[in-house]
């Protein structure tokens, strides 16, 4: 532990968002700037017969309208990650087209864009468009889109699989076990689908610059470089080094913002075309019906036990939502960002999913936080906690009893699971030994018991969780269908007075990569933190960058800067010994100065870089300058892991869950600042809290979405959760130079199931044994209702 | 129609279509874009101001409504160099991330303060009930305004 790091050390963003100076998309203007507005599909699946921009066009303000007819029509956004079926074929990957042609193909999905003066005189213009639709059936849900004679989403195929794919042990054998496990359990169930809800909605502004045949587009994105190069070599075919993208503060992403959105090449075409600036933000119906949704699994899952518990086998067998379209990363997110996760923190010796992957009539469905994760957790959660109970055990010892023994990944080598991944390190029984602690676990069952005999429904649900970050290395990934690396870059510039920007290729949209960033840089260089600036959010500045999600940043993107660090510290030392007129290797650096060995003779880290752009009096050969940039490709995922416990009471009369405690044992290997680390776990229990108790994203059976606004759609609100108690245990990363793991989806991954277990919990007695997600008051008073009768 | 409107201390007199809502007023017609847009409900909270001592939310406000009106916005909290206590308390207390529903909090923090200067956890909880925020789960939020609140009564 350095000066800074390890401290929980105030952010050096906040002053900036605390007074109203953020600079956001949206708040951007710029000379001549026009405003767009959409015009969008009132059907989830239609034919467009034809359509009339002649009122439109005459409208007041109108500088341009454009259809799928015009070139742009001939342009799509591209998808990723390729995953082909089980037997060889390849993915399925329809075109996302700019603007639909012929056939719309979910709810909102753009016909026209319409380009004018005002934000106002634009959507006024959009009514005015003629679209003449006939309405075609359309299929929503995964599993019925699978079905015999299901409306097709595209025409091209015989069904509406864009793939489908297994993974873990041979399926007969999975299935043998489970006849011959002691004990069963089944469940069938919904992950059901969410939209993101990043509070700033998608903004974007594209300006052409005909002087230099340059664009620049500002755009709410989580990973910058990403979106130039999918939109320049990809989307557009427009030359890279002609384009910039730049996203200075984004408020919020959670995955959302991640992905290569159609409006973004769209304006990016259009702006040339109309030689001006186009703005467009989204409104927040615009984002219900536009936004990537997450998850979205229709599931059937059996564990088998032995006696004592052991878990035998795992099978499962999900239908997984794809939408129309193949967004970004969408075909990696119910395969390697989730079956890989099935061995959990268990030692299940047999394990098999198979997953089908269909198009539907609704957005596209891709990573939202946790990806992946928070399915294969909650899949794992809900059987052994159900397991335990109908065997008769105690849910924690159960799980105690079916841990990986603890491992270092440096004397004892890595955990090589059933499921493709090898985990870094792990040592999972002292999480959940202090979260029960924390809760009072013992205790609490005399209180549940006590409760019950005076009418009142308290319940306790546990879940442990392991996740995989800042996936790598690229040549695996690359492997597995990526088709990107995913390293990333740092660079150090050390300026002529020892102040130091660091350029990074992660992107901050709440993480406070400001501060933690220049922790890590002010600790290595043992300099002061307003000496550090952290740069990033500009493709034209950072060299390049993979962006951040997935929990990343610091494990991929500060293991970069330390690189650059290093070969700052390795040029200063030849500077210094020159100075100092002794050997490399008779020199120590510490608190920002090299010092000779066994003397005080010695040279401020400031006099090094001056020396080095003023090189008058140099090492032979050397070369002026102190700046390093460095890619960083990590060897391995990183594995952090955790136990949730959740405790509620039920209302029996109205079934409303009253969520009373929440209690957090985290282990996200060594932590830069703990209070930010703090911040992203309270942040990622809430949303996983919404997950299991509120937030659902509703198609009715035309594809209409029933839940597209904040009136409709509940998101958790200050009062439906309590304060989130949380501590932590600390197993570094074996294979990165900071030893961190990554903790900004942690909250989300552990904490659904543990709210669902605990409702069950409560209702165990009456023999309830599910309930389909979120628990409503109205889905908990049902089953109650139903238990009785 | 023109509107005169005392915003952050400093009087305006704008030509407004009678359709401008307040959030747009402040951040198309006066630049203050620190009062930021979330949804199209009123649910959010993200564009809070303070209205006549009063918070509101500035999009649910048309601009001819506030004609006449003294205006704080989050711009308006600091005294120069010096954050307000509430925002200081958000500093010191990580009551915030991405920073874009914060503007919005801070407000109606200031709003629930002066009308009650010492609230119990569950009074803060429900009177942020009309302010999303997706990315701290409240806890740092709450801790904050408990914070502000000892710091104002000192």
């Amino acid at each position: 532990m350095g000066k800074f790091i390890g401290k929980s050390i105030k952010r050096k963003e906040d002053v900036r968002f605390l007074t109203g100076k953020g600079k956001y998309t949206d708040d951007i203007k710029l000379p001549g700037m026009t405003h767009a507005a959409f015009v969008r599909s009132p059907y989830a699946h239609a034919k467009i017969n034809n359509i009339n921009t002649a009122e439109a066009l005459k409208a007041e303000g109108v500088v341009a309208i454009f259809t799928g007819q015009d070139e742009c029509g001939n342009y799509g956004v591209p998808c990723g990650w390729q995953v082909n079926f089980k037997n060889g074929e390849t993915m399925r990957e329809p075109q996302q087209p700019l603007l639909a042609k012929g056939v719309v193909r979910y709810l909102g999905e753009a016909v026209a864009i319409v380009i004018a003066e005002t934000l106002e005189q634009a959507r006024d213009a959009a009514e005015l468009v003629e679209v003449d639709y006939e309405e075609l059936p359309a299929v929503t849900n995964p599993k019925e889109a699978m079905k015999e004679g299901a409306p097709l989403v595209h025409d091209e195929w015989p069904d509406n699989a864009a793939f489908d794919w297994c993974i873990g042990n041979d399926r007969a054998e999975v299935e043998k076990a489970l006849e011959n496990a002691h004990h069963v359990t089944e469940l069938e169930y919904v992950n059901q689908r969410l939209a993101p809800n990043a509070i700033e909605p998608r903004s974007y502004i594209a300006d052409y610059n005909a002087a230099d045949d340059k664009w620049t587009l500002y755009t709410s994105t989580q990973n910058p470089h990403l979106i130039r190069l999918l939109l320049c070599a990809f989307a557009l075919g427009i030359p890279e080094h002609k384009v910039r993208v730049v996203s200075y503060d984004v408020g919020g992403g959670f995955g959302s913002k991640i992905f290569h959105y159609t409006q973004e090449a769209l304006l990016t075409w259009a702006t040339k075309q109309i030689g001006r600036p186009i703005k467009w933000t989204a409104d927040r119906s615009e984002a219900f019906l536009t936004d990537a949704h997450g998850r979205d699994h229709v599931v059937k899952a059996k564990m088998g036990f032995d006696k004592e518990g052991k878990i035998v086998a795992l099978l499962a067998d999900e239908y997984c939502a794809m939408g129309a379209y193949l967004s970004t990363f969408a075909p990696a997110i119910p395969t390697y960002l989730h079956g890989t996760l099935f061995q959990g923190l268990y030692t299940t010796p047999l394990i098999h999913l198979d997953v089908t992957a269909p198009f539907t009539h609704t957005v596209p469905v891709d990573a939202y936080r946790g990806a992946g994760r928070p399915e294969a957790t909650y899949l794992l959660e809900r059987l052994i906690e159900t397991g335990a109970k109908e065997m008769g055990m105690d849910p924690a010892e159960i799980r105690f009893k079916n841990f990986i023994p603890p491992f270092d990944g440096v004397n004892q080598p890595g955990y090589q699971t059933q499921v493709a991944l090898q985990y870094d390190s792990g040592n999972y029984a002292p999480v959940l030994k202090r979260a029960l602690e924390m809760a009072g676990y013992e205790d609490f069952r005399k209180e549940q018991e006590e409760a019950r005999k005076q009418g009142k429904l308290l319940g306790i649900g546990i879940s442990t969780y392991i996740e995989a970050c800042g996936i790598a290395p690229s040549a695996v990934v690359g492997a597995l269908g990526a088709r990107a690396g995913l390293y990333e870059a740092g660079e150090v510039r050390v300026q002529p007075t020892g102040k130091v920007s660091i350029y990074t290729g992660a992107h901050a949209h709440g993480q406070g990569h400001e501060t933690t960033f220049a922790q890590i840089v002010a600790d290595k260089l043992g300099i002061a933190l307003e000496d550090v600036e952290i740069i990033h959010g500009d493709s034209e500045r950072s060299a390049f960058g993979m962006g951040t999600y997935g929990s990343r940043s610091l494990a991929v993107g500060g293991s970069a800067i330390v690189k650059s660090i290093e070969k700052v510290l390795e040029k200063g030392a030849k500077i210094a010994a020159h100075k100092l007129e002794a050997a490399v290797e008779d020199l120590d650096y510490a608190d920002g100065k090299w010092t000779v060995k066994g003397t005080d003779k010695s040279v401020s880290f400031g006099d090094v870089a001056l020396t080095a752009y003023v090189p008058h009096d140099y090492p032979e050969g050397l070369e002026p300058g102190l700046d390093f940039s460095s890619f960083y490709d990590p060897a391995n995922f990183t594995y952090p892991f955790g136990a949730h416990i959740a405790i509620v009471e039920v209302c029996p009369d109205t079934g409303k869950v009253t969520l009373k405690r929440f209690i957090t044992c985290d282990d996200v290997g060594n932590v830069i600042n703990p209070m930010i680390v703090d911040g992203q776990v309270h942040g990622g229990v809430v949303q996983g809290i919404g997950q299991a108790l509120l937030e659902g994203v509703v198609y009715d059976e035309n594809g209409q979405m029933i839940s597209g606004s904040y009136m409709d759609y509940a998101m958790p609100r200050a009062d439906d959760v309590p304060m989130i108690e949380t501590d932590r245990t600390v197993t570094p990363c074996p294979h990165n130079p900071l030893g961190v793991k990554g903790a900004g989806e942690a909250g989300t991954i552990g904490s659904t199931p543990a709210v669902v277990n605990a409702v069950v919990d409560a209702l165990w007695h009456l023999g309830i044994r599910d309930i389909p997600m979120p628990l409503t008051p109205a889905r908990v008073w049902e089953a109650m209702n139903a238990a009785k009768a | 129609m023109k509107v005169t409107l005392t915003v952050n201390g400093k009087q305006y007199s704008q030509e407004v279509e009678p359709r401008t809502s307040l959030t747009h007023f402040l951040r198309e017609m006066l630049n203050l874009t620190g009062t930021h847009i979330g949804c199209d409900t009123s649910s959010c909270g993200a564009c809070t101001v303070i209205l006549d001592g009063v918070a509101v939310k500035s999009c649910t406000v048309l601009a001819v409504q506030a004609d006449g009106c003294e205006v704080t916005t989050i711009e308006g909290l600091a005294e120069g160099d010096h954050l307000h206590p509430i925002q200081e308390a958000f500093r010191e207390h990580h009551g915030l991330q991405c920073g874009f529903c914060t503007p919005g909090m801070v407000m109606t923090a200031v709003d629930l303060l002066q009308k009650n200067p010492n609230p119990t956890e569950e009074e803060i909880r429900h009177g942020l009930e009309g302010n999303f925020c997706r990315c701290t789960g409240y806890h740092n939020i709450v801790k904050s305004i408990q914070h502000a609140a000892e710091k104002l009564n000192a």
